[in-house]
């Protein structure tokens, strides 16, 4: 490719870009050194993506004194790694049923199915449903109600559909039941697209907090990292009062609530980071392809 | 806000069509999609077939049975809006009341506030979601430097993956009075000194919009992106030779050329208009700016599940629902009269 002449369009638009990624970037950075840096210093005022006077304080409170915050974080990668494999294996079969237009209620299993994504009962209905099912303040609740959605079962199924069904054939005729030829045969065939939905499930099940404010919020066991840190926020809007250090020994004068929020945020945030380069990989290609087919 | 994802879910009609064609070509390798039931049809076929599929009855089961319980039984619970749900007992002795529980809506005024309040944040979140991709899309598809243009990319949707508890955290303490957005405005004098805007019933909507615009332009300019990277090249070109400007050649070929992209996410979006959900509103709202914050969602929740008022917290629901089709209705509808296809 030949060089061509930068023009003040390209300077304009360099900048403008720049401009992007700081004002992005920004806030993150922000919550990172606030999180780092001595409670008492950072009321003052003047902190930007530095701490001024640098501690641990904020996360070792998180993860040395206060259990709750500890078990929050457990809960919340508990939650995250049992939904995402719940969903896996009840959305990957659910799609392979459907891939099998030779099964006799492919029809109506697949109309049961899409129907969903046009009809819901809504709030109320949903959270009688729950209360109904005994899952309020059980950790079933943050499984059970999105066991399987829709748009992930087929977009699964739209892959398996793909597939050449050669490999199914022979191992047909040498015998093998639906059960295995999907276990064997299709599974790992199908791994791509598993990583994709594992991923799509992994985040909204690692973000989710209203689950655990309407149905296991008098469960102290069953409380997520999100839900810590929605109970700050709210805290902070409503009254003085702390919710976080109520039964916490405060490193005395380094850390409070809003140092602790910003911690809370930077762990939060973390492992949205270290999976996104495979988020971007396979989250993009994905949506692309979708949006052109539209 | 998932508009991307409603954007796809449109997508569920079109997979059919993907591979008859290779199927013809290569008759010894038939695709799944190509397999049709061996056996000759009628009753007796079924009878075998189903015998012969216990597998996957036993596969399916469990995931039906999961679908009415879950998606099928809270639609049933619609009924509750036309009685007055008394918990002691079951959902068949309920007293009947009609449509009593819509009248008590459309007689509160706390309800016109929330739709206003409802309608007012979907109507800005879509003007400025919209603009904003759209502008962010066709700045960045001029960016020559492929490296600035890759990692401006990547960083500019991050915000899509981190939730709104981490987002609104951030907005909060970008927007307190020692934070970023006060220490600018005073340096360069646009304020004498700093205000707590969290605290401001009129910003609130404003404040609402920012997010959702901080959140999520970048990850809606990936739809317009794909789409003009489609753009035919020769029409630059030609442009070129008759001497049009970059600016040009933005308005006229790129932004006509996404015009369809456009209108099947607008679309969507206005169907999508009264389905806001709550989680800003909620995570951003406090008490002095409840007012402005209260959206259907909210009210459902604080009148259904909150005062225990479950038929009318229902009867909102079902409110919300109906507006939500009429709303799509209209739009296919227009969709088809202006010739950009239909959505469904």
């Amino acid at each position: 490719m030949k060089k061509r002449k930068w023009t003040t369009f390209d300077i304009f638009l360099t900048l403008f870009m720049l401009f992007v990624v700081v004002i992005t970037l920004y806030p993150f950075l922000n919550i990172l050194a606030i999180s780092l840096n001595n409670a008492v210093d950072t009321a003052k005022g003047g902190i930007h993506i530095w701490p001024r006077d640098f501690t641990y304080a904020n996360y070792q409170e998180i993860f040395g004194s206060n259990d709750r915050l500890l078990q929050a974080f457990f809960m919340s990668i508990l939650r995250t790694i049992v939904g995402t494999i719940a969903g896996i294996i009840a959305s990957t079969m659910l799609a392979y049923v459907l891939s099998r237009r030779d099964f006799v209620f492919n029809g109506l299993v697949g109309f049961l199915l899409v129907l969903t994504m046009f009809i819901s009962g809504g709030l109320i209905p949903e959270y009688m449903l729950i209360r109904q099912l005994g899952l309020i303040n059980d950790f079933g609740v943050y499984i059970w109600p999105m066991l399987i959605s829709a748009f992930n079962v087929i977009i699964i199924r739209s892959f398996m559909d793909n597939l050449p069904s050669a490999l199914e054939e022979s191992a047909k005729m040498d015998g093998a039941n639906d059960f295995t030829i999907f276990t064997r045969i299709i599974v790992p065939l199908c791994l791509p697209v598993i990583a994709t939905i594992a991923l799509f499930l992994a985040v909204m099940q690692w973000n989710s907090w209203f689950d655990t404010y309407l149905y296991a919020r008098s469960n102290e066991t069953l409380t997520t990292l999100q839900f810590e840190l929605m109970k700050i926020l709210d805290n902070a809007n409503i009254s003085s009062g702390d919710i976080t250090s109520q039964n916490a020994e405060i490193v005395a004068g380094q850390t409070n609530p809003q140092s602790i929020k910003m911690a809370i945020t930077i762990i939060a945030t973390v492992p949205i980071l270290m999976i996104y380069p495979f988020l971007q990989k396979y989250f993009v290609t994905g949506l692309t392809l979708g949006a052109v087919k539209s | 806000m998932s508009r991307i994802n409603n954007a796809a879910e449109a997508q569920p009609n079109l997979p059919e069509s993907n591979t008859p064609v290779h199927t013809k070509v290569k008759p010894g390798f038939p695709m799944r999609k190509g397999k049709k039931p061996s056996k000759k049809p009628g009753q007796k076929g079924f009878w075998n077939r189903m015998s012969k599929q216990k597998a996957l009855l036993l596969m399916s089961f469990p995931f039906v049975i999961w679908l009415v319980i879950f998606k099928y039984i809270p639609v049933a619970g619609w009924v509750m809006a036309f009685q007055d749900y008394k918990a002691q007992f079951s959902i068949f002795d309920q007293e009947w009341v009609g449509f009593k529980h819509f009248k008590d809506l459309f007689n509160e005024p706390m309800f016109y506030r929330a739709l206003e309040n409802t309608l007012g944040m979907g109507i800005l979140s879509l003007v400025f979601g919209t603009l904003f991709a759209i502008a962010f899309a066709l700045l960045l598809n001029e960016v020559r430097f492929l490296t600035l243009k890759k990692w401006t990319q990547t960083i500019s949707y991050l915000p899509h993956f981190v939730s709104w508890v981490i987002v609104a955290n951030i907005v909060i303490t970008m927007l307190s009075p020692e934070g970023i957005v006060n220490n600018l405005l005073v340096s360069i004098g646009l304020l004498d000194s700093p205000i707590n805007f969290m605290a401001k019933p009129d910003m609130f909507w404003g404040i609402v919009t920012a997010a959702d615009v901080w959140k999520e332009t970048g990850w809606n300019a990936i739809i317009y992106l794909a789409a003009m990277a489609g753009v035919d090249p020769q029409l630059y070109e030609a442009a070129k030779v008759d001497g049009a400007s970059r600016w040009r050649q933005m308005w006229h070929i790129t932004l006509p050329s996404i015009r369809p992209v456009i209108i099947v996410l607008l679309i969507l979006n206005i169907g999508n208009l009264i389905n806001i959900g709550f989680e800003k509103q909620m995570l951003l709202g406090n008490n002095i700016v409840a007012e402005k914050a209260l959206v259907i969602d909210l009210y459902a929740l604080d009148y259904g599940i909150g005062m225990f008022r479950y038929s009318f917290g229902t009867a909102i629901g079902i409110f919300k629902s109906v507006i939500s089709i009429i709303l799509i209705l209209i739009c296919n509808g227009f969709a088809k009269r202006i010739g950009e296809g239909r959505v469904f």
